[in-house]
C-alpha cells in the first residue's frame, strides 16, 4: 500500500488532482480514496457478521432470504373515500403489488370525525376517511383479508382503526388470530418528528403498550408495532440519527410492555417491527440497514437478554426518502428512486414502498405508482442483485462504513441512555433539537452548493414542470358524512353510550389494557372520533412546546 | 450552526418581526422550521407557532405580535380552502399583512393563491435566499401600503 501511494499515487496526484479536498457521506464521514484489508484489521468475520439468519443478522433475517422469498412489494396507498381506496388497492394488486399499506386522512389520525369543523378541509386529502367501520367494509370489499398482509400507517387511533379492520373480518368469517399485517402504532416518532398526536406522552405509551400486548396474546401474526426511523429521516435527521432514535425507541417500548405487561420479551419481540427511509447515498444507505439489524440483536440479546432469535431480528419495511423528489424535472425522481430502492434491496429489507415521480406535488397518480411497482419488479426479476445473499457484504468499504454508522449511533443511544431513556429525551427536546438543527445544515450545504440537487441547484431547466395533478373529488367529504350521519341514525344510542361509559372507566384505571374496551366500543357502533372525544377528556390533549 | 449565508437587506430602525406557521392539521414541519431559522440568521425577529394552527390561531398572534408578514407552510393539499379562510379572516379585522405561502403546492395552484390575495408562493425546491428576499420584499410591500 505504501509502496503504491509512493510509485503510482502521487506523481499521478500532481499530475491530476482529485475533483475535492474531501469527500464526505451524508452523515458526514470522510470516505477514504480506496478500502483494503488494512481497514478491517481487527474485524472477525463470525463476530461482526455470522451467517444469514443467524445472530448478529448482519447479512440478513432469513438463512435464504429473497433466494427463498422476495421482499413484499407494497405501496403506501388510500386517498379519498373508501370506494376510491378500494378502487386504488385493487389496481395495485392487479399490477403485481403482494402487500396492502393503507394511509389514512388526518383527521382519521387525530381522531377527528369528518363532520368535526377541524376536519372539514382535510377529509380524505392524505388518506382515507375512516370514522366508522362501515367505511374499513367498503375499503376492503372483494379483497381477501385472510390471505392479505395489510399494514396501516396510524398511531395515536391504531387502536380504534385496528378494532375496525377486526370487526370487518370477523363478520367475514376471518378469525383476528389468523389476520397478517401491520399497525404503525409508534407515538414516541410522533412527538419526535411526524407530528400526530392527540395525547400528553405518558398515557400515549399506556395506548400504544396496550395495543402491543392484546396483539401477543389475540393476533399472533399480527406486528403490533412499526417501529420508525423513516420521519426521523424525512424530518432531516443523518443516517445514525435515524437508526439510534428508531433503537432507542424501540429499547422504551420494550421496557414498557416488560414492566405493564409483565411479559417475558420473547413473548412479544418477534413481533415488533420496524420502518427505514432509503435515500440516494447507496453505499451508506446499505451500511445502515446492516448496521441497525446488528445494533437490534445485540441490544436484545445482551440488553434484554431474550433467548428467542426471533426476538433479535429486526423485520423492516422500507420507503425511499420522499425530500430526495423535487418538484423540477419530475422524471429524474424515477432514477432516484431506482437507486434508492436498491438499496433497500442490498440492505435486506422485507418489505418496500417506491415513491412516485410525481409526489413532491400531490398525491401519485395511477400512472406514476405503476412505475413505482415496475422498478421494484426491475429489480426482482432482471437485476439479478438478489440471487445472493447480501451481495455487498465482505467489501472493505461497506464493513467499515458499517461499522463506522454504527459505532456513531451507539454513542446517541449512550447518550439517551444517560437522559433516562426516550420518554425523558423527548421532553428534553434532544432528538427534536438534533434533527431540526441537522435539516438546516443540509438545506445551508444544498445554498452553497455543496450538495448537489438536479434540477435544484445544479443543471437547472427554466420553466415550470408539467405534472397532472390527481385531486381528491370535494364531493367525497360530503358523501362520508351524510353516511355517517345515517350511521349514527341508525345505531343503538343507549348501547353507544354504555361502552363509551366503559371506555371512559377503563381510561381512568391505568393498570387496565384499553384495547378490549375500545374494540367493544367500536362493536357497538361508536366512531372514531366518538372514542378519542372520551379518551381527551380523560386523559387531556397534549401541546408540545414549539422550537426552531 | 451559525453560518450568516443571508443578511437583511432593508435597515429597519426595528428589527422586521415575521410570523411562520402550519396552517392545517398537517405536521410535516421540517420546512417550516428550517425557513423559520433562516430567517432568524438573516436579521428577522421570528414568531414560530408550530404545528396545528388554525386561521383564527394565526390571525390572533400577527394582531398580538404585531408582525409583518405571515409565512404559511402546508403539504396536505388543503392550501386553496385553507388560505381562504386565513385570509378572509385577516380582511374581517381589517388587517393587511403580506402572506407568503410554501409547501406542496402545484404549479397550477399559485395564480389561484394570488388570486385569493396571497403575495407569494414558494413551491418545493425554493432556495432559502429566495424565501428571504421574498421576506425582505414583503415587509416593503406591507410598509407603503400601512
Amino acid at each position: 500500500m505504501i509502496e503504491w501511494e509512493k510509485e503510482f499515487l502521487e506523481p499521478f496526484l500532481k499530475k491530476f488532482p482529485e475533483r475535492k479536498r474531501e469527500f464526505l457521506t451524508e452523515e458526514g464521514i470522510p470516505v477514504k480514496r480506496l478500502y483494503t484489508p488494512l481497514d478491517l484489521e481487527k474485524w472477525d468475520y463470525i463476530e461482526k457478521l455470522g451467517f444469514p439468519g443467524t445472530y448478529p443478522f448482519t447479512r440478513g433475517i432469513y438463512p435464504t432470504m429473497y433466494r427463498g422469498r422476495p421482499w413484499t412489494i407494497r405501496q403506501y396507498a388510500g386517498y379519498g373515500s373508501a370506494e376510491d381506496t378500494n378502487q386504488r388497492f385493487k389496481y395495485l394488486l392487479s399490477i403485481g403489488q403482494t402487500g396492502l399499506s393503507m394511509a389514512f386522512d388526518l383527521p382519521t389520525q387525530l381522531g377527528l370525525d369528518p363532520d368535526d369543523k377541524r376536519a372539514w378541509y382535510e377529509v380524505g386529502k392524505v388518506g382515507v376517511s375512516m370514522p366508522t367501520v362501515v367505511e374499513m367494509d367498503i375499503v376492503f370489499n372483494d379483497i381477501p383479508m385472510d390471505k392479505i398482509s395489510t399494514s396501516m400507517t396510524i398511531n395515536a387511533t391504531a387502536i380504534e382503526v385496528l378494532s375496525m379492520y377486526v370487526l370487518v373480518a370477523e363478520s367475514r368469517g376471518i378469525s383476528r388470530a389468523v389476520l397478517d399485517g401491520t399497525i404503525q402504532n409508534d407515538i414516541l416518532k410522533e412527538y419526535i418528528a411526524r407530528k400526530n398526536y392527540i395525547y400528553p406522552p405518558e398515557p400515549s405509551m399506556r395506548y400504544a403498550t396496550d395495543a402491543i400486548i392484546f396483539c401477543a396474546k389475540e393476533m399472533p401474526k399480527w406486528n403490533s408495532i412499526s417501529i420508525s426511523g423513516y420521519h426521523f429521516e424525512e424530518a432531516g435527521a443523518t443516517p445514525a440519527m435515524e437508526i439510534a432514535f428508531t433503537l432507542a425507541d424501540a429499547i422504551e417500548y420494550v421496557k414498557w410492555v416488560v414492566e405493564r405487561g409483565k411479559m417475558p420479551v420473547d413473548s412479544f419481540a418477534p413481533r415488533l417491527s420496524f420502518f427505514f427511509s432509503a435515500r440516494t447515498n447507496l453505499f451508506e444507505q446499505v451500511a445502515k440497514f446492516r448496521a441497525a439489524r446488528r445494533m437490534w440483536a445485540k441490544i436484545m440479546k445482551e440488553g434484554f437478554g431474550a433467548k428467542d432469535p426471533r426476538s433479535m431480528m429486526l423485520r423492516f419495511h422500507t420507503q425511499t426518502a420522499g425530500v430526495t423528489l423535487t418538484a423540477q424535472q419530475p422524471e429524474v425522481n424515477i432514477i432516484r428512486t431506482t437507486i434508492q430502492a436498491l438499496a433497500a434491496v442490498l440492505g435486506g429489507t422485507q418489505s418496500l414502498h417506491v415513491n412516485s415521480y410525481d409526489e413532491a406535488l400531490s398525491l401519485p397518480s395511477e400512472e406514476a405508482v405503476k412505475l413505482s411497482i415496475r422498478v421494484q419488479q426491475v429489480i426482482l426479476y432482471e437485476s439479478g442483485v438478489i440471487d445472493t445473499i447480501d451481495p455487498l457484504g465482505g467489501s472493505y468499504y461497506i464493513e467499515w462504513l458499517t461499522d463506522e454508522i454504527e459505532e456513531k449511533a451507539w454513542k446517541i443511544i449512550d447518550e439517551i441512555d444517560r437522559m433516562g431513556g426516550m420518554l425523558k429525551a423527548i421532553e428534553l427536546g434532544y432528538p427534536q433539537r438534533e434533527i431540526a438543527r441537522a435539516a438546516y445544515e443540509y438545506q445551508v450545504k444544498v445554498e452553497k452548493g455543496e450538495i448537489p440537487i438536479i434540477g435544484v441547484n445544479v443543471l437547472v431547466e427554466p420553466g415550470v414542470p408539467k405534472v397532472k395533478i390527481l385531486r381528491v373529488d370535494p364531493e367525497v367529504r360530503r358523501r362520508v358524512v351524510e353516511r355517517l350521519s345515517k350511521f349514527r341514525s341508525e345505531r343503538d344510542n343507549v348501547k353507544v353510550t354504555r361502552a363509551l361509559d366503559d371506555v371512559m372507566r377503563a381510561a381512568e384505571k391505568p393498570e387496565v389494557n384499553i384495547f378490549p374496551y375500545i374494540l367493544e366500543a367500536i362493536r357497538s357502533k361508536a366512531t372514531l372520533g366518538e372514542v378519542s372525544k372520551v379518551l381527551r377528556e380523560v386523559w387531556g390533549e397534549w401541546k408540545a412546546p414549539e422550537a426552531i | 450552526m451559525s453560518v450568516q449565508v443571508f443578511e437583511v437587506r432593508q435597515q429597519s430602525p426595528k428589527k422586521a418581526k415575521v410570523l411562520v406557521a402550519k396552517l392545517g392539521l398537517d405536521g410535516h414541519d421540517r420546512g417550516a422550521k428550517v425557513v423559520a431559522r433562516a430567517l432568524r440568521d438573516a436579521g428577522f425577529e421570528v414568531v414560530y407557532l408550530g404545528v396545528h394552527q388554525t386561521p383564527e390561531d394565526i390571525v390572533k398572534a400577527a394582531i398580538e405580535e404585531d408582525v409583518s408578514v405571515i409565512g404559511l407552510s402546508i403539504l396536505s393539499g388543503s392550501h386553496l380552502e385553507l388560505v381562504q379562510d386565513l385570509i378572509k379572516l385577516l380582511k374581517e379585522k381589517g388587517l393587511n399583512i403580506p402572506v407568503i405561502v410554501g409547501g406542496v403546492i402545484p404549479p397550477e395552484d399559485v395564480d389561484e393563491l394570488k388570486k385569493l390575495g396571497v403575495y407569494a408562493v414558494c413551491g418545493p425546491g425554493t432556495l432559502l435566499r429566495d424565501i428571504v428576499d421574498l421576506f425582505n420584499k414583503a415587509i416593503n410591500t406591507s410598509r407603503k401600503t400601512t
